[in-house]
């Protein structure tokens, strides 16, 4: 054994034992995704030709997206709207985001039929196909979050003309994140409208792209929420609900807006019976109570919105919300009353335990060994360093001749 | 897509008229010679009477669908034959990332194999539910009706439309649907009064006739609005939105940059500072 591979080892063993646990189940998600090209998609999934997409479209894409999108919102509203003290979350939701989008990545790979022919959508365009969009969309974005996410590597191992070129790309890349956000959230909903006659009328109107999109953004403000209180919970990280306080101020408009589109939407553009399916009614009613009313009922109150155990409640609610919603949408919505229910298998399971389990896995490794928590971009110095003593050198110059 | 540019009325039409087929099934195995599609572990009385297979799969293109009825107090039998309609605007075309499905100007909607990433949306999005997996295969492919295009493109008529001895009639859709009418018109008592493909799903190359409601003999009923526009309706307003959203934020931010560059000037303005511990704010501006 080299001594590398100790040092290494070494290093794993002194993880907290929640790691550990972690790391055993990217381990059996691995193994699962191997099972699944060795055995092929029928005999390790459930999927078949009823439903043609089970849990990994419904969670590791559909789900997921919405769930990384905490990046572009709150890189919009510290960079584009300025409000300038919420800087200190902008990094740790970039590198949520960064995970979130390649694990969807490799989720979709996986649930492709043909992955090793995943770049054809690079080359045979298809500008009719929502799909074509979306993974254009996330190609782009997931480059975009790249970027974002070397400034902490670059200032971690102290390359400084990087760091520049980064700093100068800040605006940007911030504005690129959201309009490229905008369109691949709203299209996801577009998927949905080529389902007519399939997905239920609950859920089926052609402003289901809006919806999408306006909920992506308040999964986004949610996601900072939990994902800041959890940091200050379990990683030692200062307590930020003064500035979370912001988040919720913001919330309950966003929730309004969008409940005043779902409603109108349901109740003006969609045809055929709504409440004709009694389990679906249910799966509505709870999506949109628990994950809309009450959270948005909540933080009107200024004392929920500063109370930090309020605001992971509220939080958490509101995530609760989107993801049920994306299931309604993509899974339960689609199912006709005729058909057997579907159940992820095994397979399925693991591989997307595996990825939630991932994505937090690396987070809080990337917290360990970069500076994702420690960044004030006052302290920074993105001075060039001077190699060749070219200023001091001039400056003596200078001197000799006064 | 759909290749705007070709003629509707020309493209290649299967009318089937349902009245007339024996069930014979004579088409299943038409199709699965000519496809050399495999053959699959079937039970009798899966389905309906002898229906059989009990679904369409990767290895049944096309299939007969039993039904059985009363008439006058006797047991009688319905057919419906299932396979791909041959859309005019496919929504299976429409969605498909890489456009591996193509409607010929002839009238067959075909695939192409090898550009198709796996992705099953054309699964989702057929109103029909044709398309089929390859389950069974680690590196799965869509499998469906292909139109026999092989065939068509020689002048040939599709395999199952060669072998039918009675039900059905192949060829320019207007023409089809011509001789639909006539039928419906001359024996109007037989024929239950619709024509189903017609304006189905904006209208496809496969339409049929029937003597029972279409719904007893279990056609899904679809809209008639061609597909592709439900999703054309949002996507077409991705650049407009791109734009939009790109230069409207780079506006407010600027204008937001803007008023905070002014602020910290007027400050240093007023704040009568000598310019060498100035220093700091103007590195701070530079960042």
């Amino acid at each position: 054994m080299t001594a590398a591979a100790r040092i290494i080892i070494n290093e794993v063993k002194g993880y907290h034992n929640f790691l550990k646990f972690m790391i055993v189940l990217v381990a059996l998600a691995v193994l699962a995704s191997a099972v699944r090209f060795v055995f092929g998609l029928g005999s390790t999934t459930n999927m078949n030709d009823t439903y043609p997409w089970g849990l990994w479209i419904s969670f590791d894409v559909v789900t997921a997206v919405p769930l990384a999108a905490g990046a572009f919102t709150l890189g919009a509203i510290v960079h584009c709207f300025h409000i300038k003290k919420l800087e200190p979350l902008v990094r740790p939701a970039i590198v949520t985001g960064f995970l979130g989008y390649s694990l969807v990545c490799i989720g979709l790979l996986l649930d492709l039929g043909q992955p090793h022919k995943g770049w054809h959508t690079l080359v045979y365009w298809n500008v009719h196909s929502p799909m074509f969009e979306v993974s254009m969309c996330v190609m782009a974005y997931t480059t975009v979050l790249f970027l974002e996410f070397l400034s902490p590597v670059c200032e971690k191992f102290g390359y400084h003309m990087p760091l520049r070129v980064l700093r100068w790309l800040e605006m940007p890349l911030v504005i690129a994140a959201a309009s490229i956000s905008t369109l691949h959230q709203s299209s996801l909903g577009t998927f949905f409208l080529i389902a007519v006659d399939k997905l239920h009328n609950l859920w089926y109107n052609p402003l289901l792209p809006l919806q999408f999109w306006m909920s992506a953004i308040f999964t986004g403000m949610s996601i900072i929420i939990l994902e800041a209180t959890m940091v200050h919970r379990y990683l030692g990280q200062p307590d930020e609900s003064e500035l979370l306080e912001v988040l919720t101020k913001i919330l309950p408009w966003v929730l309004g807006a969008y409940l005043t589109v779902k409603i109108a939407a349901m109740a003006f553009l969609s045809h055929g019976p709504l409440f004709d399916r009694p389990a679906l009614l249910a799966l509505f009613l709870v999506e949109v109570i628990v994950g809309v009313i009450i959270p948005m009922v909540m933080f009107m109150k200024d004392s929920n919105r500063e109370d930090n155990r309020m605001q992971l409640r509220g939080a958490s609610m509101i995530i609760f919300g989107v993801v049920l919603n994306r299931f309604n949408v993509s899974m339960f919505g689609m199912i006709q009353a005729d058909q057997v229910i579907y159940f992820p298998s095994i397979v399925e399971s693991l591989v997307t335990i595996g990825i939630i389990a991932g994505h937090i896995l690396f987070f809080v490794l990337l917290a360990k060994y970069f500076p994702i928590f420690e960044h004030h971009p006052e302290t920074v110095d993105y001075s060039l360093p001077d190699h060749f003593h070219e200023v001091d050198g001039h400056e003596q110059a200078k001197g000799v001749e006064a | 897509m759909s290749n705007s540019t070709s003629d509707v009325s020309k493209h290649r039409t299967f009318l089937i008229d349902t009245t007339k087929c024996t069930g014979c099934r004579g088409c299943q195995v038409a199709c699965k010679q000519w496809n050399q599609l495999g053959a699959e572990k079937t039970t009798f009385f899966s389905g309906e009477g002898y229906q059989n297979p009990p679904a369409m799969s990767e290895h049944t293109f096309t299939r007969i669908k039993f039904k059985d009825y009363q008439k006058n107090g006797q047991n009688e039998f319905a057919f419906y034959k299932e396979m791909c309609m041959h859309c005019n605007e496919p929504a299976c075309a429409s969605v498909c990332p890489v456009g591996a499905f193509v409607k010929t100007p002839e009238g067959p909607v075909v695939y192409n194999a090898g550009r198709c990433i796996g992705c099953r949306f054309c699964m989702i999005a057929c109103p029909f539910g044709i398309p089929k997996y390859e389950w069974s295969k680690a590196f799965p492919l869509v499998k469906k009706c292909t139109g026999c295009y092989s065939r068509v493109k020689e002048g040939l008529q599709p395999a199952c439309a060669t072998t039918c001895p009675t039900a059905i009639s192949y060829g320019g859709r207007s023409e089809m649907l011509a001789e639909a009418e006539r039928r419906l018109k001359n024996r109007p008592k037989h024929y239950y009064p619709a024509i189903y493909g017609k304006e189905e799903a904006g209208g496809t190359s496969v339409i049929y006739l029937t003597h029972q409601p279409l719904d007893e003999l279990g056609f899904k009923k679809v809209t008639l609005r061609p597909l592709p526009s439900y999703t054309w309706q949002a996507l077409r307003l991705v650049p407009g939105i791109f734009l939009t959203m790109g230069g409207g934020l780079s506006l407010i931010s600027w204008f937001n940059h803007r008023k905070e560059r002014i602020k910290q000037e007027e400050a240093f303005k007023n704040s009568k500072v000598a310019p060498e511990t100035a220093e700091p704010e103007t590195r701070e501006e530079i960042q």
